[in-house]
């Protein structure tokens, strides 16, 4: 038995001896309450330790025994649908054993062993197969094809594969290498967190993850398979910007890793997300969703591993061919959890306190991300988007995690507190926004969404851009200042923002636009600016211009039900078709 | 046998490196024993071979390192906790400091509590009338939920406070809430005030008090708000009572924090906090909340004085991430005698959404709220325009809105501390202000709720004039 002994105790960071048999990033079991922690420094024969887990009560002279294995998360059929903590421990069935709080010390398997699932080969005896094929499926929830895929270390011939009922641990199939062993394979196997799973070729991403809010997919759309962050204040809503991403995006999984947050948020997507449909399937969102909640009461130190244990799960779905798309809520007190064992193993801090290396670990989490072609010898193609919140102490965007994260990520929506205190949601500042892939997702939506479609959404930002300049103008010397088609510009602007930007989560039909009523909205919207601005001169009567019927029936549009918004664009269309005939009429009468 | 020693090597602010040990725990208690008898309290903070770091409770004077004796308890910091605690006045680290008998323990209770899981959390929904108009109609306090109030030096924020102590209940439920209230380094007064008010209004009767002033050692308010919180989740969860928990000041309790870090020579973070501040925090503030299969629950208020009213300074800022939403009052409403003086726009509460509404409140909270909000921002927004255009440049939609933000704030939040209204009241209160603005400016309000209220409160509106 490989045992060490503990001389050094301090918070989560213990220090053991007797170690030089255990490797770095080993996974050890502390004390005789079997407290799980992982080896971060080697030295001589001492080891430091991150302990997962509350240290309270553990002394000098207490067993640190190594498992010769890193930190790993268990992958096979029963993830999806599943709570877990930071280091993938199941806490409903935590909660059955150790009640309303989080006992130290409980082992738990992370995966259901009992569980049957009925297995179905695709694959046949005799067939040869490589890492990363899919031997056969097993339908993991309604909407989730859980596809067996060949182990990493294996491949070879196969030389039994039977169809059936099995729990995870059970042979599904055996598998003849080169040197004629036999290996069985079972449905479950385990993956080191720290590791990215392998793949065979990388692509730029070029489709967009549809995510049902208009303020993004229009003018900082994500791919799949793109990064993105979301930096704000707090009582910004980013959470309500994050949840609202994992309800609606038209990713086939989701991962959403509740980091060192709100315990009442994760209570809170527990009771929701069972209950909303996703607008494609009509089944419940939770048949797709894996949750991590490691929240902020939670021991720190799985708060670190939480964002690796969740883009590990994220993987083996993309090697599936699935696109997964994972959101990190947040990355900042990811970073503080690096912060404070870094402080503990007294390295050197690096700017306010973070180790030197705050850059390169956010980059290796985030480059895990992306479209990829998966291993195995079928062409599959699976997609990661990664997007993660970022919390700034008082807003402030200069700080390290933000500029880190800057650096990587190729779509930023600021969320601005201004804009909350004007409770206008989801409080995405259009002005200082971006998105790389904008230019690159034009030619995609005038190809699949509409011809002009990269015109309208071009106008449209201009319109917010000027009517930022102007207002400017008006502050100083007050709007009679402006000419008629300025002040055009800002109404239109305003439209733009109140009946297209303002999207209601709360509201039924609001909180989520399909990609039709998007499109037709912006049409609507923008229609009425071309015309009005063909006929605007410095004599017409902007009242009666600006307060034509037409335009309630537009700023109700965005509350309409999906069903019948073809209609109600459609008798919008007429409408506005007659009243500027009218009005033109009349115009040119007086 | 609990061994004794006397290896104190080293004593530094509020630390004490204590040598030769053995068979000494992370987090253990100790004891230190004065020479002239007297006892003092201390936790390990590291144990390194043979060598603990310990951090003192209570002061270091008149520790010396010849005569002063170290025992290790064999336990962490605990409280005992008993329902005989209500009414009782305990000083920052338990002791009973008014002159009742001693508790007699049902339990002792590990001050640090534990992390609840996340799936055994009943999401916080029922509305907590608070008899204030800004809070109830425009940020609606939930139970279970955690809200604190901003403030600054020299704002009524302890007058809100007890008057949120006095006022809260939940309606349709007879269960009262009782009050476990911590202070920590604030003044005589400021206590004195709360005491008093809880003695004139009877609600002393359901409080427990921990009471660590500005004059006591500030290292024991690190446990005062831990000690407070303890004795909640016993009341909450053990004896099934609704709590709200107070604690004032937090600034005081991270500058305690603060110092300890200083101490021990950590790396420190933003002004010279330590980086585990949010964590900190977290774990003391996470503790409020409700719990599946159970009756009570855990309000917590936290108070705190942004230092220069700067709501990014670290304390603020790290709360306002960890709690949901909260209460900021402004210096100028203060100015202007607008009591209590919230400051309506920045304030949040993020639970109100789940907590109102049809059979919680009443079916047109939430388009009243969201018609105030709009309106008293336009407001806000014309009178600024108007100072520096002047009142001709309004259009009479404008002044129409210049007056309704006045009328707003002289009337709707200026309720002073002592008047206690109904939901029903500061909806229909709301509702006698809208009207005073015209029917199509109602854009937040549903047609149904137009019709059944608007219409109603205009035409008794109309009638006065």
């Amino acid at each position: 038995m490989n045992k060490g002994t503990i001389v050094k105790v301090s918070g989560p960071l213990i220090v053991a001896k007797g170690m030089k048999h255990a490797n770095m990033f080993d996974v050890v079991k502390v004390s005789k309450h079997g407290l799980i922690g992982e080896i971060l420094e080697m030295r001589d024969d001492l080891a430091s330790i991150q302990v997962y887990e509350e240290t309270s009560g553990l002394g000098p002279g207490e067993d640190v025994v190594t498992t010769n294995m890193p930190l790993s998360v268990e992958l096979a059929p029963g993830i999806i649908g599943g709570i877990f903590d930071g280091i993938q421990r199941p806490l409903e069935d935590m909660r059955k054993i150790s009640g309303s709080t989080i006992k130290r010390g409980v082992t738990l398997p992370s995966i259901d062993r009992n569980k049957k699932w009925d297995f179905k080969p695709v694959k046949k005896v005799g067939d040869f197969v490589q890492p990363g094929d899919i031997l056969g499926v097993v339908q993991e929830t309604v909407l989730i094809e859980h596809r067996v895929m060949v182990p990493y270390d294996i491949s070879g011939k196969i030389v039994s594969i039977e169809e059936g009922s099995f729990n995870v641990t059970e042979v599904i199939a055996r598998i003849e290498n080169e040197k004629k062993e036999i290996k069985d394979v079972i449905m479950l196997t385990k993956w080191p967190v720290r590791k990215q799973r392998p793949f065979k070729m990388k692509f730029a991403p070029d489709t967009p993850l549809v995510t049902g809010q208009r303020s993004i997919d229009t003018f900082f759309p994500i791919t799949k398979g793109g990064i993105s962050a979301i930096p704000g204040p707090f009582g910004s809503g980013k959470t309500v910007v994050q949840h609202q991403l994992a309800k609606w995006s038209d990713a086939d999984i989701v991962v959403y890793i509740g980091c060192g947050e709100r315990g009442n948020e994760m209570t809170d997507v527990l009771t929701e997300f069972p209950r909303l449909l996703d607008p494609r399937s009509n089944e419940s969102i939770m048949k797709r969703t894996v949750l991590i909640a490691n929240t902020s009461d939670m021991p720190v130190a799985a708060r670190e591993a939480s964002i690796y244990t969740g883009i590990t799960i994220a993987e083996y779905y993309r090697d599936m061919g699935y696109d997964v798309a994972i959101m990190a809520d947040s990355t900042s007190r990811w970073a503080e959890a690096l912060r404070e064992m870094s402080a503990r193993l007294e390295e050197l801090p690096g700017e306010e306190g973070y180790p030197a290396y705050l850059g390169s670990r956010l980059a290796q989490f985030y480059e895990r991300a992306g479209k990829v072609l998966t291993s195995g010898s079928e062409e599959r193609v699976g997609s990661i988007s990664a997007i993660g919140a970022v919390s700034p102490p008082g807003g402030d965007l200069s700080e390290p995690v933000t500029q880190a994260t800057m650096r990587i990520v190729k779509v930023f929506w600021s969320l601005d507190s201004s804009l909350a205190y004007a409770r206008h949601f989801p409080a995405i500042n259009w002005l200082t926004s971006y998105s790389l892939y904008a230019s690159k997702l034009d030619e995609w939506s005038d190809e699949n969404i509409a011809k002009n479609y990269s015109t309208l959404t071009k106008d449209a930002m201009r319109l917010l851009q000027e009517e930022a300049n102007l207002q400017e103008i008006v502050r100083l010397v007050g709007i009679d200042a402006l000419s008629n088609p300025e002040r055009l510009v800002l109404e239109a602007a305003r439209s733009l923002r109140e009946d297209f930007l303002y999207q209601d989560a709360m509201h039924p039909f609001d909180t989520y636009c399909s990609v039709n009523k998007r499109y037709k909205l912006l049409k609507t919207i923008m229609d009425y600016y071309y015309r009005a601005k063909e006929i605007i001169n410095d004599d017409i009567e902007l009242d009666k211009l600006f307060g034509m019927p037409v335009r309630e029936k537009i700023s109700r549009a965005r509350l309409v039900e999906e069903q019948n918004i073809d209609d109600y664009f459609c008798t919008i269309d007429d409408e506005m078709e007659k009243q500027f005939k009218d009005f033109s009429d009349k115009e040119a009468l007086s | 046998m609990i061994k004794e020693y006397r290896t104190i090597n080293e004593v530094y602010g509020p630390l004490m490196i204590v040598k030769d040990v053995e068979n000494v725990k992370y987090d253990e208690l100790g004891e230190i024993e004065l020479s002239n008898g007297e006892t003092r309290k201390c936790k390990v903070l590291e144990i390194d071979g043979t060598d603990a770091i310990v951090q003192l409770f209570e002061s270091s004077a008149g520790i010396n390192l010849a005569d002063s004796k170290v025992r290790f308890l064999g336990k962490s910091l605990d409280l005992p906790v008993s329902s005989d605690m209500l009414g009782r006045v305990f000083d920052g680290m338990g002791n009973p400091i008014d002159d009742g008998p001693r508790i007699i323990a049902d339990k002792r209770a590990d001050i640090n509590g534990e992390p609840m899981n996340p799936t055994a959390r009943d999401y916080p929904s029922e509305f907590i009338q608070t008899g204030i108009s800004s809070i109830d109609t425009l940020n609606t306090l939930v139970r279970g939920q955690k809200l604190p109030i901003f403030s600054g030096s020299g704002l009524p924020h302890p007058a809100l406070a007890a008057q949120i102590a006095r006022q809260a209940k939940v309606l349709n439920v007879d269960a009262n809430f009782v009050v476990v209230f911590a202070a920590m380094g604030i003044t005589f007064e400021e206590a004195d005030f709360f005491i008093q008010d809880f003695k004139k209004t009877g609600a002393i009767d359901r409080t427990v008090m921990f009471i660590n002033l500005a004059n006591d050692p500030p290292i024991e308010r690190i446990s005062t708000p831990r000690m407070a919180l303890t004795a909640a989740e016993y009341l909450a969860f053990e004896q099934e009572m609704h709590v709200l928990v107070i604690l004032t000041d937090i600034t005081y309790y991270a500058d305690a924090l603060r110092e300890v870090s200083a101490a021990k020579k950590e790396v420190p973070g933003r002004r010279g906090y330590p980086g585990y501040l949010y964590t900190d925090l977290a774990t003391m503030y996470e503790r409020a909340g409700r719990r599946k299969g159970n009756k009570g629950s855990i309000t917590l208020i936290p108070i705190l004085s942004m230092p220069e009213d700067d709501k990014t300074h670290p304390i603020p800022d790290l709360t306002g991430y960890i709690t949901e939403g909260q209460i900021i009052l402004s210096r100028e409403l203060n100015k202007k005698s607008i009591l209590p003086p919230i400051d309506v726009m920045p304030s949040l509460s993020r639970l109100k959404d789940k907590g109102i509404g049809k059979g919680k409140t009443r079916e047109d909270h939430s388009d009243v709220m969201n018609q105030l909000f709009a309106a008293y921002s336009r407001g806000r927004e014309v009178r600024e325009l108007a100072i520096i255009l002047g009142e001709a440049a309004l259009t009479e939609t404008d002044k129409l809105y210049a007056k309704f933000a006045e009328a707003f704030e002289n009337v709707y939040i200026n309720q002073g501390f002592y008047e206690n209204r109904s939901i029903e009241q500061s909806l229909d209160l709301g509702w006698k202000l809208l009207v005073k603005l015209p029917r199509s400016e109602m854009k937040r309000v549903r047609d149904a709720n137009l019709t059944k209220y608007y219409d109603k409160f205009k035409e008794s509106d109309d009638g006065q004039d």
